[in-house]
């Protein structure tokens, strides 16, 4: 059993550009980009890039680093683009090293789970690039089977269908103009109040913040029918649309 | 401009050789100056299937590896002009497939060639990746029944994101959708999927639909290309799936059963 254990995933997360640590006005800058969409960020994970950054060759400026992100309430999990002594300080303030921007891009396309359009790269903005301006996610094309789609900390909508063995994850809402055959999961991070709407119902599952229904415990009125999926009272529920 | 096609399906025994030799065959008596690859190293079948597994010297792995050069390998058909047939090797295995010596192989090709047709081997692994990476347009060939239908759906979600035009974000692989091994009589019994169920799955645009024929068994055992009986269902019908990827408007034929329609069937059930 220990091979379950351990297993891949991937993620989308933030990059917040380190310019100069010592910076006073730095804090005051990243706190008025994070007003603008306060709850986006909320305790969002953020690796620091490091590549315009001479400083912070010590644990402690990096401690200084993770407190400064805290108040702001971003969790730093690593550093990327950091020189060899920036890695040794960083490892020693226990954040992780990333590969730089372009061999991360690297690896993602021969991760299995890539989701079938190429995600826009992160995007070097001002203090922070983030997976997007917009939490919704538009999916066009069919989700294939064997493909996964995650809308972090937003809806997505799929104009098309999702294929039997597919996977379509949003934190807030889902919505499917198709089929859906494979499955469907809102409110990943445990909103209660998602929901997911579904063009014609085939779907091998259906999860809201952790409430599932597999297709066996579907009743067989709504298959092939035009439905919303809400959770009351704890209790999936499906009601046609 | 040269064009790469890569015939594919993930599921094995659909039909993926014998439509490779078909088309290969099709676009070179249509005027193209076409080669066609076995991809399936190890397992080498298109030679068989184009009947020159007795004139094969060097093959695909050679040259990847750098120990024959092209027009060593290449094998010209004697039936059709413009038809060149490049065999694999069946002592070696997919990882003699590397990445630089295929995409060496396949930039010569493509300024020799009007169209590259690659025969995927079975499989989502780095034989099919290897295949498909390079493909500027790719044939999924299916069967009318689920598994052979989920994983077309497969090797379209990689196509989509682990082509070599995916990767560099230039404009997706062309896709199309062939059905084989078609059978009128078992749809209407219902032992079959549809053309509308396979398309409403897979929304991909279907190229032709080959009925299930004895002429396609009959064309492997003596080593020609079916599309060269144009006596058979299956060989009329490759000819005008050859003829619309050319960009033709043609007919689907082959679609009914003797007494009954099959539009008349769908519509009863429905």
């Amino acid at each position: 059993m220990s091979a379950d254990l351990v297993h891949g995933g991937m993620f989308t997360v933030m990059v917040v550009r380190v310019d100069d640590p010592n910076d006073p006005e730095f804090e005051s800058r990243l706190a008025e980009q994070i007003a603008r969409s306060p709850t986006f960020f909320a305790n969002a994970p953020v690796v620091m890039d490091l590549q315009h950054c001479t400083g912070a060759a010590s644990a402690d400026a990096f401690h200084g680093l993770r407190r400064m992100l805290k108040r702001q309430h971003l969790i730093a999990i690593g550093v990327q683009n950091a020189n060899a002594t920036q890695i040794r300080a960083a490892m020693n303030a226990d954040l992780a090293a990333f590969a730089p921007a372009n061999a991360a891009r690297r690896t993602e396309a021969a991760e299995p789970a890539a989701a079938p359009a190429p995600r826009p790269a992160p995007v070097a903005a001002p203090v922070i690039a983030a997976g997007g301006v917009s939490r919704t996610k538009v999916i066009t094309q069919p989700v294939r089977s064997g493909t996964q789609v995650y809308a972090r900390g937003g809806d997505l909508i799929v104009l098309a269908s999702v294929s039997p063995g597919a996977e379509v994850i949003a934190d807030g809402h889902v919505h499917i103009y198709g089929a859906l055959r494979g499955r469907a999961i809102a409110g990943a991070s445990g909103d209660t109040d998602a929901r997911i709407f579904i063009g014609k119902l085939e779907a091998e599952l259906l999860c809201v913040a952790g409430h599932y229904l597999v297709s066996e415990a579907i009743e067989a009125d709504y298959i092939g029918k035009s439905v919303q999926v809400t959770l009351v009272d704890d209790r999936l529920t499906i009601n046609r649309t | 401009m040269s064009k790469v096609i890569t015939i594919t399906s993930g599921k094995g025994g659909v039909g993926k050789t014998t439509t490779s030799a078909a088309f290969a065959t099709g676009l070179a008596q249509r005027g193209n100056k076409t080669v066609v690859i076995d991809f399936d190293v190890g397992l080498r079948n298109l030679d068989l299937i184009m009947g020159v597994e007795r004139r094969v010297v060097f093959d695909f792995i050679n040259v990847i590896n750098g120990d024959a050069n092209l027009n060593q390998a290449l094998i010209k058909d004697k039936r059709v002009d413009n038809l060149y047939i490049f065999p694999t090797s069946q002592t070696r295995d997919k990882d003699a497939l590397s990445k630089e010596g295929v995409e060496r192989v396949i930039n010569e090709l493509r300024d020799n060639f009007d169209y590259i047709i690659c025969d995927s081997p079975a499989g989502i692994e780095h034989g099919a990746l290897t295949a498909l990476y390079h493909a500027d347009a790719a044939i999924i060939v299916t069967n009318p029944e689920v598994s052979s239908v989920r994983d077309s759906d497969r090797i379209l979600g990689m196509l989509a994101s682990k082509s070599r035009r995916a990767e560099e974000n230039e404009a997706p692989v062309d896709e199309y959708l062939l059905l084989t091994r078609y059978s009128p009589e078992r749809v209407e019994r219902g032992e079959m999927l549809s053309i509308e169920d396979v398309q409403e799955i897979l929304s991909v645009p279907l190229i032709g639909v080959i009925p299930e024929s004895e002429a396609v068994l009959k064309a492997s055992n003596t080593g020609m290309p079916v599309i060269l009986d144009t006596e058979s269902t299956a060989g009329i019908a490759y000819g005008d799936a050859v003829a619309r990827f050319l960009g033709e408007q043609r007919e689907m034929r082959f679609l009914k059963t003797q007494k009954k329609s099959l539009l008349r069937t769908l519509f009863g059930k429905a």
